[in-house]
């Protein structure tokens, strides 16, 4: 008797010092991490209000980082229990490294009622199965150029390697963000299957080493180069579609243009950190970015390509080859950057710095 | 220390010493077992003991970035300083009133960053906004051309971020020195030139070691200014620690350089300090 009344009210007692917890919990916003600037902009502008009036969930937009950066916060942040972000959008890259790290927590699918709008490689799961994230976003990186300096549009990716551009040219300065190993088996290899061995792999390299002297900065801060470009001062490149059509929209004298050998097509997907406190609210979010009409408005307000299939959107023709092209899209070998990341990056810098 | 008061307190050394075992000495150690733990591919890494980052940081392409990067430093720590003793010198010899206003501004160099630094010298040698357009306006050059990125753009930012520091480290000295000395060298028919080379600077020897190490240990830390200013074959063992720390999630393989760099710069001061030594003995 005297034990279970010690039970009672030593579980009263829990109770009432975990409530205040509790509601603090409920009344916190939901964490949701986009790319800073741009992305962070949009997704706070034209998102997150409408998610909030619908479901009641708050959302605190967190600033990522691009590339890796934030995937090494999230993870060492997770070893102290900590979620800087309960949602993130993670690049391909990232999340699989998340995944062999086992970074992200697994999704309840039965919460997921879009999940069968998204094509099977937009739907991320764990080796044994467990989901653990959905595409978020998908981004065209084009080739860009500067109105004023190239009254005409470059038609092919070979314009990087054509002498006339000469210290014009701004590139990503990284193997996993850039692409350009992709762009260069296409363009010069018939396609990206030269990729699969490390002798194709070098290959590949000597022949965008050929490209070093048409490049004035190998950028990694994307502001930098976008403010080269408006101004002209490094009028070619490689840069996303979505953010020069809203340059260009803005009045800037840029412009995107999809080469013949197609561009490369990127994305984003929504990964939940293993040590955020709001599954439920994240789930909630993930499954509602998965709607049609939501992905559309993407497409209209922020220029992404969607992640759905297109039928299942209403954007016209028009808006969906604003954002998109009937061209088939250079895929990355995200293989290349998880499973040989080390050697790729140090030929990468060899390459670059040599 | 018999015999002799002690005029500041034992246990006020307490928190300085706490403050250096707990903000550097800790994370310091942190890094030397990070560098040595085992790094998974695709993913993050497990602590053990595996030497493979210090391995692979010994050949030929980073012995070459390592090589820049000293070099970077070192160019600029010599062109600060010698920037900066003439400079301070005249500043010395300036009115009280002028002195503070000028080291007031210099000071305040020290509150920009490097980001607006960077971008402001990366505007200013542009093509389309920079100085290769008032040389073009002037008939020096046919059209105006960019400046950067290019070592001598980065070598202007790096300089320009660090004289201040040796400025503040050679000015309390400077301000010391007995200028009777100087006087009696010019009575004895000595050019400004020459006591300027064998009076003032001799005697301000120590500190312009000082300023030297000062800035090139300054100079050996810069990342940020090598990726806006330089081009790729300028970019120092930073920028490399950098890409691997937060691009590629490589944490062993970047606390193995960061400990290399360290080795480094420590070994530089080191010698610095015994050639100096060394020096005073004969002098």
């Amino acid at each position: 008797m005297k034990r279970r009344t010690f039970l009672v009210t030593g579980a009263a007692g829990l109770s009432a010092l975990a409530a205040p917890a509790l509601l603090r919990a409920q009344g916190a916003p939901l964490k949701v991490g986009t790319y800073g600037g741009y992305f962070q902009d949009s997704f706070s502008q034209h998102i997150f209000p409408e998610f909030t009036a619908e479901t009641g969930i708050e959302v605190e937009s967190i600033g990522e980082p691009t590339g890796e950066a934030w995937l090494v916060q999230l993870e060492q942040a997770a070893r102290a229990n900590q979620a800087p972000a309960d949602v993130s959008m993670m690049s391909q890259v990232s999340r699989l490294k998340g995944e062999a790290a086992q970074v992200w927590a697994p999704l309840d699918e039965s919460k997921l009622t879009n999940l069968g709008n998204l094509p099977e490689h937009f739907v991320h799961r764990y080796e044994d199965g467990r989901l653990y994230g959905t595409g978020a976003v998908s981004w065209y990186i084009t080739l860009v150029t500067n109105t004023e300096a190239y009254p005409e549009p470059p038609a092919s990716w070979t314009a990087l390697w054509d002498p006339a551009n000469a210290d014009k040219l701004g590139l990503l300065a990284l193997a996993s963000n850039s692409f350009l190993l992709e762009i260069t088996a296409v363009t010069h290899f018939g396609g990206t299957d030269i990729l699969g061995t490390e002798d194709g792999v070098m290959q590949v390299l000597a022949k965008l080493a050929e490209v070093k002297p048409n490049v004035r900065l190998w950028y990694r801060d994307e502001g930098q180069f976008q403010q080269a470009l408006e101004s002209g001062e490094i009028p070619m490149g490689q840069y996303y579609h979505d953010v020069t059509g809203l340059a260009a929209s803005n009045g800037q004298p840029v412009r995107s243009t999809f080469p013949k050998e197609g561009a490369v097509l990127d994305s984003g997907s929504w990964v939940v950190s293993k040590a955020s406190q709001m599954l439920d609210q994240a789930q909630i979010f993930i499954d509602y970015m998965a709607r049609p009409e939501i992905q559309a408005k993407l497409s209209r307000n922020v220029g992404t390509a969607p992640t759905v299939d297109r039928t299942l959107t209403d954007l016209s023709d028009e808006e969906f080859a604003a954002v998109s092209s009937d061209l088939p899209p250079i895929l990355p070998r995200y293989d290349l950057y998880v499973d040989r990341a080390d050697w790729v990056n140090q030929k990468w810098s060899e390459m670059i710095t040599g | 220390m018999k015999g002799r008061e002690a005029t500041t307190p034992g246990w006020l050394g307490i928190l300085p010493g706490t403050a250096l075992v707990v903000l550097f000495l800790i994370p310091f150690g942190i890094m030397l077992a990070v560098s040595v733990a085992q790094r998974e591919t695709g993913g993050f890494y497990q602590w053990g003991f595996d030497l493979s980052g210090y391995q692979r940081f010994l050949s030929a392409f980073f012995g070459g970035v390592l090589l820049t990067s000293v070099g970077i430093a070192a160019g600029t720590a010599a062109i600060a300083v010698a920037l900066a003793l003439p400079f301070t010198v005249i500043l010395a010899g300036l009115s009280r009133r002028t002195q503070t206003a000028i080291l007031v501004v210099l000071l305040s160099v020290l509150s920009l960053s490097e980001v607006i630094v960077g971008f402001s010298v990366s505007t200013l040698l542009s093509q389309t906004a920079g100085v290769g357009n008032i040389l073009a306006w002037l008939g020096l050059t046919a059209e105006a051309r960019a400046y950067t990125p290019s070592l001598f753009a980065l070598m202007t930012g790096l300089t320009y971020l660090s004289f201040p520091y040796a400025v503040l480290v050679l000015y309390p000295p400077v301000a010391r020195l007995d200028p009777e000395l100087a006087q009696a060298a010019r009575t004895m028919g000595a050019s400004p030139l020459r006591t300027f080379f064998s009076v003032t600077m001799p005697l301000l020897r120590a500190p312009l070691l000082g300023a030297l190490i000062l800035v090139f240990v300054f100079a050996l830390g810069s990342y940020l200014l090598p990726q806006v200013l330089g081009r790729p074959e300028h970019w120092t063992l930073s920028v490399h620690i950098t890409d691997q720390a937060i691009y590629q999630s490589n944490l062993p393989f970047a606390a193995a350089m960061a400990a290399f760099l360290l080795l480094v710069a420590l070994a530089m001061v080191g010698v610095a300090l015994l050639l100096a030594r060394e020096k005073g003995d004969r002098a």
